[in-house]
């Protein structure tokens, strides 16, 4: 991987945060949902690989969206399935 | 507007985007503070009247809104886009290809843009395009077959590489490496001459003459400047930039070359997209590809149904195709996933594995005659014992 890439800095890459423990807390009770209920990303995901985050963190994606202007999104790192 | 209505708004349970226009329609606008209470309560009504509601079928609603559309779209496979001759596919072939995730579009291509001191100078913007365009070694100078002493003689034109910024003696050094590794040809011997920007190819079998050809096809044609997967460049100007279109996509390779600005540069390969910018750069690129093939054949679909679809196609972490392959064929109900292809092999398997259809979803209660859960069909009484 070169060193000028930094795939966070890409115009269709949104923001990528890992969420603390209190947050994802929040967001399953207020969804009332586990988190293996939400979407996924790969744990190799070149975002998921910059930002550090491991298996089993969620992290919050900020997007711009078309619609709403801002809008927030969770997925869950999961490692890849092997084939 | 006051500033404890800018909290209010700030405050309110609305989307940015609505605040925004909100607090633009209100700039300079003389109100009341009971007008104003009444202008927000009102929007936040609207909002709040104008949501899709919860267990609303919003798949089958956005599959129509494509379907339909979809119908009118020409069959008309190539079009070559704008000026710059570069032949993409769009229309419906080009939709189909978006939502079957094929690994490779049919067309791949890509659109370059170029750091500030690149991107405005014509000559600068060319010295990258070089870095990028595969060159094949006839390019660079006189190609000859000796068939008196059974070998090739190259011979590097100085004035052709220096204008293409790249050094005789790199030259020399890639193609016979490049002939064995991507050519896969490897029954030859090499002598290089630095000094005279030469070299000598034998072929190993010096019997044959099918063998000379065979060597000289393979030394004429490969690839020894830019990146092989890119077959051709143009360097166009659009709003006082200089930006290169390709043929061909590798945006690895390309996010290496010096000058090529790494935040903006894209690609129409959206499964490359996957592998390099992740998963969520996917999804936006099948946003972005979807509505302008439909808004390129003057379809207008509303974004939030692609937004849907492609949400879907990346929900479990890489990029799934609609069909049997991926979403359709990873539904749980046995029922409903035999409803829609191979249905033979379905209900077989299903029943090999002791499947269980819990009858839940919309397709499986229509084949078995039941109210779907939908509308009325979602209705429920629910009596409350009187002791």
């Amino acid at each position: 991987m070169s060193t000028r890439l930094n795939v966070l800095d890409h115009a269709m890459v949104p923001d990528h945060q890992i969420m603390t423990e209190e947050e994802l807390t929040g967001l399953l009770s207020l969804y009332n949902i586990t988190s293996e209920q939400l979407p996924r990303i790969y744990h190799d995901d070149p975002a998921v690989k910059t930002i550090g985050a491991k298996p089993g963190d969620v992290i919050r994606i900020i997007r711009t969206s078309h619609t709403a202007g801002r809008a927030e999104s969770y997925r869950l790192v999961i490692r890849r399935p092997k084939k | 507007m006051l500033p404890d209505q800018d909290v209010k708004i700030e405050g309110a349970d609305l989307p940015v985007k609505t605040k925004e226009q909100l607090r633009k329609y209100l700039e300079n606008k003389e109100i009341s503070s009971t007008q104003f209470d009444q202008i927000l309560n009102r929007v936040i009504n609207e909002y709040q009247n104008t949501r899709i509601e919860a267990c609303e079928a919003v798949g089958i609603i956005a599959a129509q809104s494509i379907g339909e559309p979809g119908t009118q779209m020409t069959m008309r496979t190539f079009h070559y886009a704008g000026v710059a001759e570069i032949n993409v596919t769009l229309g419906l072939p080009r939709l189909i290809e978006i939502m079957d995730a094929r690994k490779e579009p049919s067309t791949p291509t890509m659109t370059i843009f170029l750091e500030l001191e690149y991107g405005v100078d014509r000559d600068r913007a060319r010295e990258v395009s070089w870095q990028i365009e595969a060159a094949p070694l006839h390019e660079f100078g006189d190609i000859t077959i000796d068939m008196e002493n059974m070998q090739i003689v190259v011979h590097l034109n100085t004035a052709v590489c220096e204008k293409r910024k790249i050094s005789p003696a790199s030259i020399l050094e890639v193609a016979p490496k490049k002939i064995r590794e991507r050519r896969h040809y490897r029954d030859f011997e090499f002598e290089m001459d630095d000094k005279n920007a030469t070299i000598l190819f034998m072929p190993k079998d010096r019997e044959s003459y099918q063998n000379l050809f065979q060597l000289a096809e393979h030394v004429r044609n490969v690839i020894v400047q830019g990146i092989d997967d890119i077959e051709r460049v143009v360097v166009r100007k659009e709003s006082g930039e200089y930006i290169l279109y390709t043929e061909g996509s590798n945006i690895k390779d390309v996010f290496e070359v010096d000058g090529v600005d790494t935040t903006r540069t894209r690609t129409n390969n959206i499964s490359e997209i996957s592998q390099v910018l992740g998963i969520e750069a996917a999804r936006n690129a099948i946003i972005h590809e979807a509505l302008s093939t439909l808004g390129e054949q003057g379809i207008l679909v509303d974004v939030r149904h692609i937004m849907l679809v492609a949400d879907m196609m990346c929900m479990e972490g890489e990029v799934k195709q609609i069909g049997r392959h991926g979403i359709a064929g990873e539904k749980e109900s046995v029922l409903s996933r035999a409803a829609f292809e191979v249905t033979v092999n379905h209900l077989l398997d299903a029943a090999v594995a002791n499947e269980i259809d819990e009858l839940s979803g919309v397709t499986e209660n229509v084949i078995v005659g039941q109210p779907i859960q939908l509308g009325t069909g979602d209705v429920k009484l629910i009596a409350k014992p009187l002791n």
